[in-house]
Formats: structure tokens, sequence, C-alpha cells
């Protein structure tokens, strides 16, 4: 019965309905706010998934992604208010600017392995917080960006409505799924798994360490730029504050609930985690005694979160289900679980 | 075949690896023999090019690799197995043995974005060699199968598998048949016999006696980084040197 209910969560169909339901959204809220909360879920579920590639399927903890984040808000902020650019060229170059600068950072701080460049993220991330808390000529320091112009929606849309924003947003977000989607089944994403795997194994296998760890790096800060331009064009205001690291923790957790290195983690994690956040909000901080515990629980005994946690229990269901029913026929097939494995 | 011409590796004073020179030919099995800490594993992390020697040549068909990155060197036909392979243990056998043929392809980022044919046909390649590396070594019927539900013995099969998706001339097996029960064992000296039969080098560290005596055509012994002997089973086993090696001296106790 419920493994009848999880294969249809596997099946093509069930993206289409999901992705109904997030179109119909709108309607269905029952106040702007809602909508609101949901586009900013959507925000940072792009940039999750951008953690994702690097740290899901590379398998390298970037503690700077929240600073990347940043970069990318900050860029189409300073722009569009102090350089007077309109909102899609800003765009385009917080999408330049993130992926550049992630190319220098991931060239230096990938040649460190493992905790070592946790650390080194860590710190590359702080600095980026001190830049923009700091170099006042540039940033306005502690005063923050204002004035951030809106998206122009070419006349058609007013992209400044609540409303027609959470379509941008979502679309932007289908397109970064779909990409990942792409991504990991391809033998690219297998590259990077087989990275995560092990440095050594990989090189044996003729893997080009270094390149592929830079590619991983560069999609996942360009996927932190995306989503900060987005965020910035959206609250249209930001400060230092964005560049917390904060963020960067509060999106591993999104991570590590939803599935970390699935494709439908992110998506999950940050949705969910947004909108408990939202109905706890009465808790104030004390929620975290609430989620510390939680999060404890579910990384020892849910290491690949809900997500991957769901996948491996349809897969053995499926196997305990396919001889049980094939028995009789012949021995040995496993085809039920092929089948599984590739709607995932 | 692979020739390694007084081949060193010291680890700040040590010597792991001492001037070792040993010539493996093409379609044997070589077998590299030793007590523990001998420098077994170091030589192979050499040749493979994970480290880097500090003097001595190898050379692969007549190629300098003396100083290449790993994955250089696996391209040109080095495959190898660790004592322990780490692979995505939430994924069927076949999804981890497909990028075993990764070297082999050329598609990136751009190929990922549009889909484009040669990725597609880059893909079944893989996907193929990967089935092909699995009917090698006899695993078809787990291809499905989580890694983290078949056995040990089956795990090291897939190590070898994934070691033979890379399309090598030569295979560098470290501690093949560790930790599996002599039936097993027996298994893997017949897929070595199988791999030679199909073309293959075969280059191995071990430390059953036994298999190693029924089943390699050339011993090369180590010990403390030293290579102390070298030639075929027979010689080897009546090695005085290599006796005591062994067995601190006593001839008789080998006899």
């Amino acid at each position: 019965m419920l493994f009848k209910l999880g294969s249809f969560f596997m099946k093509p169909g069930a993206k289409m309905a999901l992705l109904a339901l997030a179109i119909v959204f709108p309607a269905l809220a029952s106040n702007e706010y809602q909508v609101y909360v949901m586009a900013s879920a959507f925000v940072w579920a792009i940039a999750v998934y951008g953690l994702n590639i690097i740290t899901g399927y590379c398998g390298q903890l970037n503690l700077a992604h929240g600073g990347f984040f940043a970069i990318g808000a900050y860029t189409l902020g300073l722009l569009t208010s102090d350089a007077g650019w309109s909102f899609w060229p800003a765009f385009v170059a917080a999408l330049l600017v993130t992926a550049v600068l992630g190319f220098l950072v991931g060239v230096v701080s990938l040649r460190l392995k493992e905790h070592y460049f946790a650390i080194f993220t860590l710190c590359v991330g702080f600095i980026i917080y001190l830049l923009m808390d700091k170099w006042e000529e540039l940033t306005h320091g502690p005063v923050g960006v204002r004035d951030i112009a809106a998206p122009y929606g070419f006349g058609v849309v007013d992209f400044t409505e609540t409303t027609p924003f959470y379509y941008l947003v979502l679309a932007f977000l289908v397109f970064s799924i779909w990409f990942m989607g792409r991504l990991s089944r391809s033998l690219l994403g297998r590259t990077f798994i087989a990275i995560r795997n092990g440095d050594e194994l990989a090189q044996s296998l003729g893997i080009n360490l270094m390149r592929n760890k830079v590619l991983a790096f560069v999609l996942s800060t360009t996927y932190a730029g995306l989503a900060g331009a987005l965020y910035a064009g959206m609250v249209r205001f930001i400060g230092p504050e964005e560049a917390n690291i904060i963020h960067t923790f509060d999106m591993i957790t999104y991570l590590l609930v939803g599935g970390i290195g699935t494709l439908t983690g992110p998506l999950l994690g940050t949705i969910s985690i947004v909108w408990i956040t939202q109905s706890l909000q009465f808790l104030e901080e004390y929620r975290m005694i609430l989620f510390g515990p939680l999060l404890v629980v579910l990384v020892i005994f849910f290491p690949r979160g809900i997500t991957g946690q769901f996948l491996t229990w349809m897969h053995h269901k499926a196997q305990t289900l396919s001889p049980a029913k094939k028995e009789k026929a012949s021995k040995v097939q496993t085809a039920t679980s092929g089948e599984v494995k590739n709607n995932a | 075949m692979l020739k390694v011409e007084h081949l060193t590796k010291m680890f700040g004073g040590l010597a792991a690896v001492n001037d070792v020179s040993v010539d493996f030919e093409a379609g044997k099995i070589n077998a590299i023999i030793g007590p523990n800490g001998a420098g077994k594993s170091t030589f192979f992390n050499l040749i493979s090019g994970l480290h880097q020697p500090t003097s001595g040549r190898i050379l692969l068909d007549g190629t300098d690799v003396t100083n290449m990155p790993s994955d250089k060197v696996a391209r040109l036909g080095v495959g190898r197995t660790f004592q322990t392979t780490n692979l995505f243990e939430q994924a069927s056998v076949l999804d981890n043995l497909i990028v075993g043929h990764r070297l082999r392809t050329k598609s990136g980022l751009w190929d990922v974005l549009i889909n484009s044919k040669r990725l597609q046909r880059e893909e079944k390649a893989a996907r193929d060699k990967a089935m092909e590396a699995l009917d090698f070594v006899g695993l078809t019927h787990v291809a499905g199968q989580f890694i983290a539900d078949i056995t040990q013995e089956e795990r090291k099969r897939v190590a070898f598998a994934l070691a033979l998706a890379t399309d090598p001339k030569i295979v560098l097996l470290d501690e093949p048949a560790a930790g599996v029960n002599p039936e097993e064992t027996q298994g893997f000296a017949e897929l070595m016999r199988k791999m030679v039969d199909n073309g293959l080098t075969v280059c191995l560290i071990e430390h059953k006696m036994d298999m190693i005596m029924s089943l390699a055509d050339k011993i090369m012994v180590l010990d403390h980084g030293e290579k102390i002997a070298e030639g075929t089973p027979e010689e080897v086993r009546n090695n005085p040197v290599v006796i005591e090696a062994y067995l601190g001296g006593d001839e008789d106790a080998a006899a």
C-alpha cells in the first residue's frame, strides 16, 4: 500500500502534479504574505541546489556558500543602485561575477582536502562578510544597499508585485532543478560522485580531480549567485548580514533534512523547514531547541535525509516484492529495482 | 610491458621503496610479496602515479610515466584496485560501475546542458562497458542491487569490474583475496587467470602463499623497501634470503 503510494511519487506525472500545485499556489494562499514566504523559500532552494552540487554530489563541504549568495545579491544591488544599471544586465553580471570569483576561490581552496577545505571556506565566507561590512566606499558598510531595481517585465508584467515575482522565481527554480536532474544522471554527475567516494579511487579511474572539483565549485557558486540576485530583486534592500555564516548553516540544514546528494532533497528540505520556521515564529530563537535535537537524530538515523531514506526504502521494497512475484516463473530477476532507480 | 628502474621513494629519512628495478612481462601474472611494511602498496602507488618517486624511472610500454599524475597514468592503461574500495552504498552496482569508463569519454558541461548526441552515445558506451565488466567478473545477477546489500566477496569483484571498465592494459591488484574464505580465494585466482587469458597483464600484492605459488608466473619479494629476490614460484620458494625474511632464518621450518 505504502509502496504503491511511494511509486506514484517516482512517476514523471508526480513532477507535473507538483509543478501544477506550485502554479496554482498563489490562488490557494490565504494572503499575499504566504506567497512571499513561498517565493523566498524557492530562492533559498535554488541556493541549496548549488550547495548540493559541490557538497552533496562532489563531497566537498563548502562553508562559503552563503558568502557567494551575498556576492550575487551585492553585485546586483550595487550595479542597479549605485551604477544605475537596469535589472537584467546587472542580473547577468551577478551570475558572471559569482562564477569568476567561484573559479578563483575554487582553484585555491580545492587544493585542500576534507575538513581543511571546510575550514578554509569558512574563512573565505567570513572575509566576504568583512568586506561587505567594512569596505564602506564600495558596499556602504553596515548601512547596506538601498534602492535596488526590481526586474522589469518588458511592459508585460510588473515584478514589483509579489505574485508575478513568485512566478519569476518559480521559473528559475524549475530551470535549476531541471539542469540538476540532467547533471546528476549524466557522466559528469557520476564523475562528481566518484570524487565523493574518494580522491584516490577517482584518480585511479582517470578522473582529473582539480578540473572536476573546480567545475562543481563554479556551478555551485553560480547557483548561489543566481539565488542571491533574485533575493536582492525581491527584498530590494540588503546588508552585510546576507553574508552571515548563519545562512550557510541554514542551507546545510535544509540539505541534510531534505536529503544530501539527492535531486528532490534540496526542494523538500528548504520548503518544509522554511514553513516550519514560519509557523514556529512565536518561539523566536527557542525554536532551535526543537531543531537541534531533530537534526542530530536525523543525521544519525537518516544520513541521506528524507529523500535518501525514501529511495532506499523503495528500493528494498521493490526487491522483496519482485522475487516473490517471479519466484514461480524463474529465479534472480532484479528488473524492478532497475526501473525504480531510473525514475528516481 | 612495465619496466621499473632504480625506483626509490623516501618518506622523510625513511626509504619506503629503495632502488627497486623490475620488469613485468605482458600477459603474465606478476606477484609482489613481502612482510608487512615492506613497501608493496607504496610501490603500487608509485606506479599508478598517486605518489611521485624520489628517484628512478617507470616505463609503460616504452613511455616514461615517472612523474605523471595518476589520472593520466590511468588513461594510458593502468587500472588498479585498493585494499578497501569506497563506493556509493545506496546506489546500484551497475550505477557505481558506469563511471569506470569515464576516462574514455569527452562529454563536458555543455553536452549535459544540450543533452548532445555525443553525451548520449558516450553514456550508452559507458553503460555497456559496465555491463561487460560485470559479466566478466560474474556479477550480472546483482547489477540492480545496492552496494550496501551485496557480500564482501561481491564487493571485491565489483572493485575488479571498476578497474576493468577503464579498459586497462595492466591491472594492479592490492590484496585481492584478503578477507575472503579459501573457496572464494580460488574464485579470485580463476578470475585473474581469466584476465590474463583475455590479454591483460596482472600485477598483484598478496599474502596468501598457497594462492601465489600456484598462480603467479613471476614473483618479486620486497623487504624493508628493497627487492631481495625475484623469479618463478619455485625459485623464490627455495631462496634462502626469502626464507630468512619470512621466518627469521630458520630454513628447516620452511621446508
